[in-house]
This record gives C-alpha cells, structure tokens and sequence, in this order.
C-alpha cells in the first residue's frame, strides 16, 4: 500500500480524575503518516502537547505489539478501533485518511472506572482471576512435557481460549457490560485440560460469584464481544462456561 | 453453592430465561398445530374440538397453570435482567456500536418482548377469556359433544381489520424475539458443541419463520374469508 500522510480531527475524553465530570476535547493532528500505528499518533500529539506546556492525555499502553492486554481505546463506536482481530496498538493510520474525525472514549462500564482521560481501572479482572482462575501445582521437578495425554481438539480450543490478553474490549463492547467472554476463555482455557481438573467446579462458581460482585452483566448472546475481540475468542467459550457452572451447581458436594 | 445461587446468580437467570424459553417454544408448537385445525375446511369443526380437549381434562389444566407461571417468570426474569444490566453502564459513549458485532433485535429482546406482552394481552382477552370465564356461544357435533363455537369467535374478531394488524404485529415481533432467543436459550442452557449449535442455529432460524407465519395466515386467512 502507498505511503500517504493525513490531516485529522480528534475528539478525545479528557478527565482530570475519578471523580471529574470529563468531557470530550478537540484536537487537530497534521502529517500524520499511515505507516503510524495509533498510538504513535497520540505519541506526535502527546510531544507537541506537553511542548505547549499542556497536560497530555494519558492512555494504557506497554508492550505496543498486541499480547500485553494494556491498550484500551475505544474509537469511532468500536473497541480497539475498525479493525478486526487487533488491538490498539495494532491499529495503523492507513486505516484512516485524510479529514476524518475519530472519536476516542475510554472503556465504558461501572466495573471499570475511568481513572484518567483514557485510562480505565480494570483490576476488577485481577480480583476475578484471584477468586479461581489458577490451578494448584506442587513444586518439585518439572513433568515431562507428553507425561498428560491431552486430546488434539481439546488442547487446541484450550489454548485458543488462553490467548485472551484481559483488555476488556468485550466488556466495552457488551450492551450489558459482561465479562463473560473474557471469564469464560479463562474458565474454558483450564477446564478443557487435566490439570484443570482439580479445581473444576469451585472455579466457575467462584469466579461467577466475583464477577457478580464486580458489577458486570449478564449474557445476551448478542456477540458484539467476539466481533471486536483482538485474540477472536469465540463466544461458544460462554456456552461452556454455562455448562460448567450448571454442572457444578448440580453436582457440587456444599 | 446453594441451590438459590443456581437460579439468582448472573448466569443462573439466564438458566431461567432459557428454562422458560425453551417451554415456551414448546408450548408455541402445541399451540400452532393445533391452531392449523382451522385450516381443516370442515367449518370449524376439528378446530373447536381440538380446543375443548386442550380444556377438557385436569392434567390440561395444570398445564395451563403452569403455562401461565412460566410466562410471568420469563417476563418478570426478563425485566430484572434487563433494568440491571441497563445499570452496569452510567456513562454510555458518544458513538454507539450499532450493528457493528451484533443484530439489531439480539439487543432488542426487551422491547420485542413488550411488543409480545402487549399482544398477549389483547389475545388473552379476545380468546381465553371469554372461553373459561365467560358466556359464549356453542356448537353441537354429531353424536351429541356441545363445546364453544372458537371458530365462530375467531371469525368474529378477525372481521376488524386493527385486530388482524395488531396480531400481524405480535407475529413479526415474535419471529424477531424467537430468531434470537431460540439459539440463545440453548446457549444460556450449557449448549456449546459446535455441532448441536450450527444445528440448533439451523432449526432457530426455520422455526422463527414458519411458526410466526403460520400464527400470521390464521388472522389473514379469516379476515379475506378464506376459510370457512
């Protein structure tokens, strides 16, 4: 594709701190290159601001190449922006030309609230992963890699399931403010596997209880979580996650 | 876990919306198939039969008890849940997702579901209440079995041409909620392998467009007097 710069308009959300109204900010960007990923647009902006002696707006961000689960815009009315399959950071300006305005929000959703301008406090998914999203492992010397015999399709839909990175683009996406993709990718990534086994049904049922906890939604199956996914978790994962938890709730001893 | 958690918790209502969902369906099947009975060209004669076994017994009446509990619980499971997912979000954005991910009508389930209510209403009145509380004309078939004229009153009511429109309502909001909620249920159930999905995704689909329109060709047919 043919380099070509652009001239662009920016709305962004400014918000000074949790407890600030916020509201949204218009900025204007010139010689943007579409060879920029998205966020070295706002790194060209952030220069130029804090050179005008101006508070930069402040985003996630780390590791800039798609796996560390930091980077949380929501532009133009989609999470992670119109790509499909990527995130933030994964965004470039060729998706984008010459005049357009983008709109950039923070992740909206009570469960995550915003800290400042674009960053949101996700450590509610710390606290749901604390509640049951781990297994319990002696130390002792490592087991030989093929000691388990794991089925082909099992494994693969396992570690489909474990590449969620925890942005919360599906809670942002979800009409509901669910983190069910993201708890049923982790359900399903340690229940498909043996060593999974042990702690199989108080996970679910610990981690349903936290999310609860938490203030997200429930499900409706609209699958606006698995369009803008950056890892393409299928929604099939909350299905099971269902299937987990009703079992373990039919099942269970307490 | 106690058992109250498997109903109350996030997912666990959507068990009950499923459960109820899923009954709900069945019952629409009964309901249709015995509904086509006007279709029977006899004037009516196989249909109001039909209509006066679904009365008949007692095991027909608790069934219609429990009919009538399911549909409250999907209705009032479906308002809580909506009111407090609607709360998880105090901020809403300035450029909504749209279409972009989802289907119109997966994320209006509520407000189809209240265009249902509404019809239900209006269809309870017209039918079921005159047949088990009121007064209603009757009709005698050989060798001797007097039960009420249905067909008489169907003819009756769908010779207004607002309560044919009201019922084509009902039916097009129906085809919409069942064309996300038959899938979803069985999602909400536990239902993941891919292959009882695509299969289930198959029937959804089917059933949305041929039990709403057959439930659509029964005001139709009786208001352009096609049946007699």
């Amino acid at each position: 594709m043919e380099h070509y710069t652009m001239n662009l308009t920016l709305k962004v959300w400014r918000q000074k701190n949790k407890k600030d109204k916020g509201s949204f900010e218009t900025y204007t960007v010139s010689d943007i290159s579409s060879e920029m990923s998205f966020l070295e647009m706002f790194d060209v902006l952030n220069e130029r601001m804090v050179h005008e002696g101006k508070e930069p707006i402040a985003f996630d961000h780390d590791c800039r190449e798609g796996i560390c689960g930091m980077c949380s815009m929501y532009i133009n009315g989609r999470p992670h922006g119109p790509w499909e399959g990527t995130t933030t950071c994964q965004l470039h300006m060729r998706a984008f030309k010459d005049g357009d305005t983008i709109v950039v929000e923070p992740w909206r959703a009570n469960a995550f609230p915003v800290i400042k301008d674009l960053v949101v406090d996700r450590s509610a998914f710390d606290r749901i992963i604390q509640a049951g999203g781990y297994i319990s492992v002696n130390t002792g010397n490592a087991v030989d890699a093929n000691a388990t015999p794991i089925e082909k399709n099992k494994a693969d839909t396992s570690f489909a399931a474990a590449a969620c990175i925890g942005c919360g683009a599906c809670v942002a996406a979800c009409k509901n403010s669910s983190a069910l993709l993201f708890l049923s990718a982790k359900v399903s990534h340690l229940a498909l596997l043996p060593q999974g086994g042990p702690e199989r049904k108080t996970r679910v049922v610990d981690m349903i209880a936290q999310m609860d906890k938490e203030g997200f939604g429930s499900c409706t199956s609209t699958g606006a979580c698995e369009a803008v996914c950056p890892k393409e978790i299928p929604i099939t994962n909350i299905a099971r996650l269902n299937a987990e938890y009703g079992h373990a709730g039919l099942t269970s001893d307490k | 876990m106690k058992w109250s958690e498997l109903f109350t918790s996030s997912v666990g209502k959507k068990f009950v919306m499923g459960l109820t969902g899923v009954f709900l369906i069945l019952f629409l099947i009964v309901h249709v198939g015995l509904n086509a009975c006007i279709w029977a060209m006899d004037g009516g004669q196989m249909f109001n039969l039909a209509a006066n076994f679904m009365g008949s017994t007692v095991v027909m009446r608790i069934l219609e008890i429990g009919l009538f509990a399911t549909i409250i619980l999907h209705i009032v499971q479906a308002y809580v849940l909506e009111l407090q997912n609607r709360r998880k979000r105090s901020i809403g954005y300035q450029v909504p997702m749209g279409n972009k991910g989802s289907k119109w009508y997966s994320r209006y389930m509520g407000w189809l579901g209240t265009l249902i209510l509404f019809f239900l209403i209006v269809h309870i009145r017209n039918f079921w209440v005159p047949s088990r509380w009121l007064e209603m004309p009757e009709v005698t078939y050989p060798p001797g079995v007097t039960v009420h004229d249905l067909f008489g009153l169907m003819k009756d009511t769908f010779t207004n041409i607002w309560l044919v429109l009201l019922y084509l309502l009902g039916c097009v909001s129906l085809a919409f909620h069942l064309m996300h909620g038959f899938q979803s249920a069985f999602r909400s159930l536990g239902v993941y392998n891919n292959r009882y999905i695509h299969l289930i995704n198959g029937i959804g689909i089917g059933f949305s467009i041929i039990v709403p329109l057959a439930f659509a060709m029964m005001p139709i047919s009786m208001y352009l007097n096609w049946v007699q």
